[in-house]
């Protein structure tokens, strides 16, 4: 009984090592300056490890479980326009809030109003914050679409990809210099931590529950997807606006 | 008592990240998949366990760990710690006066790498399905050494100011060169591990290395050179885990 509480926390706390000993060796050796507020910083670091080990443990029984249970009941149900219509909403609804996304569109405005692309006013500033938001948002929704079509379908999801990697470079060329860095960024910022897993476990139960569909060769891949249209779409957005 | 103020608000932004998704899954299982699933309570339980503990998580990080990251990038980027020990100007610095800048760029990028909760999360589900074969400190060493090496790639070409495109269209040709040798059912996981790298403990100190990068290095500008090293960590450990694979390969050979 001991063990199952303390292994977790140990496990935790060998995650978050690396992490402690490289910036104590940057802040003890090389900026040679003394851990200010060490009793604020050990207890952040006791939060981390108990934050965690819980997400963890919550993992293996909410967010893993509840992905592959609804992907069953999808491939059971076997009907087509609700799974993908679960997919294209998974997709949207958890990228349109995300506060990381939020962050760089509003960095973008400032980008595009410093170059001239857009009004340097507060009003113009938001709307095209709001309309990349919303560009990305339908970028990751129609990533998930594609995904779950692939798994059904089994194509092999290299000839997508480099498709894609194809459409970036193709984009790349025309779209307005300024873009360029915060689409390439925004593949990145999409995917948050609550997303992932569940994304995960979808793509995977769906392959394992169709037949002829290898869960390891099949079942990933919808975040690769999901990193991928944004960068085209936001380039895209870039042009248009 | 700051703590507790603070951790509410943190509960607060975490329940707001959740609800959409919670909101999605309620609708289709109640509206269209209409089949109570089994376990409810423990889902629900996890469900709990997974804001609470991301909450506790993030505050833990804005406490202690982002504040102290945040100021070493500055001040490793500064040209009052970059001169400390010689008689250069500002404008004499070349690209391998940042070197220790380069160092913490690898260092933080593995370690925050291995910290990343989504990656432990894919890292544990690859295992499973694998049956084993992919381990989860294989899969995670591999992914965190992909980010340590597009994160200093990245800081090292903000210094010198290279176009971005240059190193990303080199990146994929690459991933496509790689893709026609690796082992089939690692293609897929591979693709993958570049999306999950990048989220709750990664971004914030690498955003702030990047801005701390442009702004203090002479003729870089934050808003158009800070961008790019989340691009960098989302490609190199696509490479990375696809490298491993091969290895794996050739030593069992």
């Amino acid at each position: 009984m001991l063990k199952q509480i303390t292994k977790p926390l140990l496990d935790s706390c060998r995650d978050l090592l690396p992490i402690v000993v490289v910036i104590a060796f940057f802040q003890l050796l090389i900026l040679r300056q003394p851990l200010p507020n060490l009793m604020e910083l050990l207890v952040g670091m006791l939060f981390v490890v108990l934050g965690l080990t819980l997400f963890i443990r919550g993992l293996e029984l909410g967010l893993f479980p509840i992905g592959e249970s609804m992907a069953y009941d999808f491939a059971r149900k076997g009907n087509l326009f609700w799974l993908l219509a679960f997919a294209f909403a998974l997709g949207f609804g958890t990228t349109v809030a995300e506060p990381a996304l939020i962050a760089v569109s509003a960095e973008a405005a400032t980008v595009a109003a410093e170059a001239d692309m857009i009004i340097n006013t507060d009003e113009s500033r938001s709307g095209y914050a709001f309309g990349l938001r919303l560009t990305v948002a339908l970028a990751v929704g129609f990533a998930i679409v594609i995904g779950v079509l692939r798994i059904l379908k089994g194509w092999p999801i290299q000839y997508l990809i480099i498709g894609g990697y194809i459409g970036v470079v193709l984009m790349t060329m025309i779209a307005p210099q300024e873009i360029i860095g915060i689409a390439y960024d925004s593949g990145g910022v999409t995917t948050s931590t609550i997303t992932v897993p569940l994304v995960t476990a979808l793509g995977v139960g769906l392959a394992s529950s169709i037949r002829g569909r290898n869960p390891m060769v099949d079942g990933f891949g919808l975040i690769a997807f999901a990193s991928l249209t944004p960068i085209i779409f936001v380039m895209g957005y870039g042009l248009v606006y | 008592m700051m703590h507790i103020n603070a951790w509410i608000e943190v509960l607060l932004s975490t329940l707001r990240d959740v609800f959409p998704i919670a909101a999605i899954i309620l609708g289709f299982q109640l509206f269209v998949l209409r089949r109570k699933p089994k376990n409810l309570a423990k889902i629900l339980i996890g469900f709990g366990f997974v804001i609470a503990g991301l909450a506790m998580f993030l505050l833990g990080l804005e406490q202690a760990l982002f504040p102290l990251g945040k100021l070493m990038a500055e001040q490793l980027t500064a040209p009052a710690f970059l001169l400390a020990d010689s008689s250069m100007t500002e404008q004499q610095l070349v690209w391998y006066s940042y070197l220790w800048v380069y160092l913490f760029a690898l260092c933080i990028g593995f370690s925050t790498t291995i910290a990343e909760p989504a990656l432990i999360a894919v890292a544990i589900k690859a295992n499973e399905v694998s049956a084993g074969a992919v381990s989860v400190w294989g899969l995670r060493i591999a992914v965190a050494i992909g980010v340590a090496f597009g994160i200093a790639l990245g800081t090292f070409r903000i210094v010198t100011g290279t176009p971005l495109h240059y190193y990303i269209i080199a990146g994929y040709v690459l991933v496509i060169i790689q893709t026609a040798f690796a082992p089939r059912n690692i293609v897929a996981l591979a693709y993958d591990s570049g999306g999950v790298t990048t989220s709750t403990v990664t971004v914030p100190l690498v955003t702030a290395l990047g801005l701390g990068l442009a702004t203090h290095v002479p003729g870089r500008s934050p808003i158009m050179d800070g961008f790019g090293l989340i691009a960098f960590a989302s490609l190199f450990p696509i490479i990375a885990v696809m490298a491993y694979a091969q290895l794996g390969n050739y030593l069992r050979r």
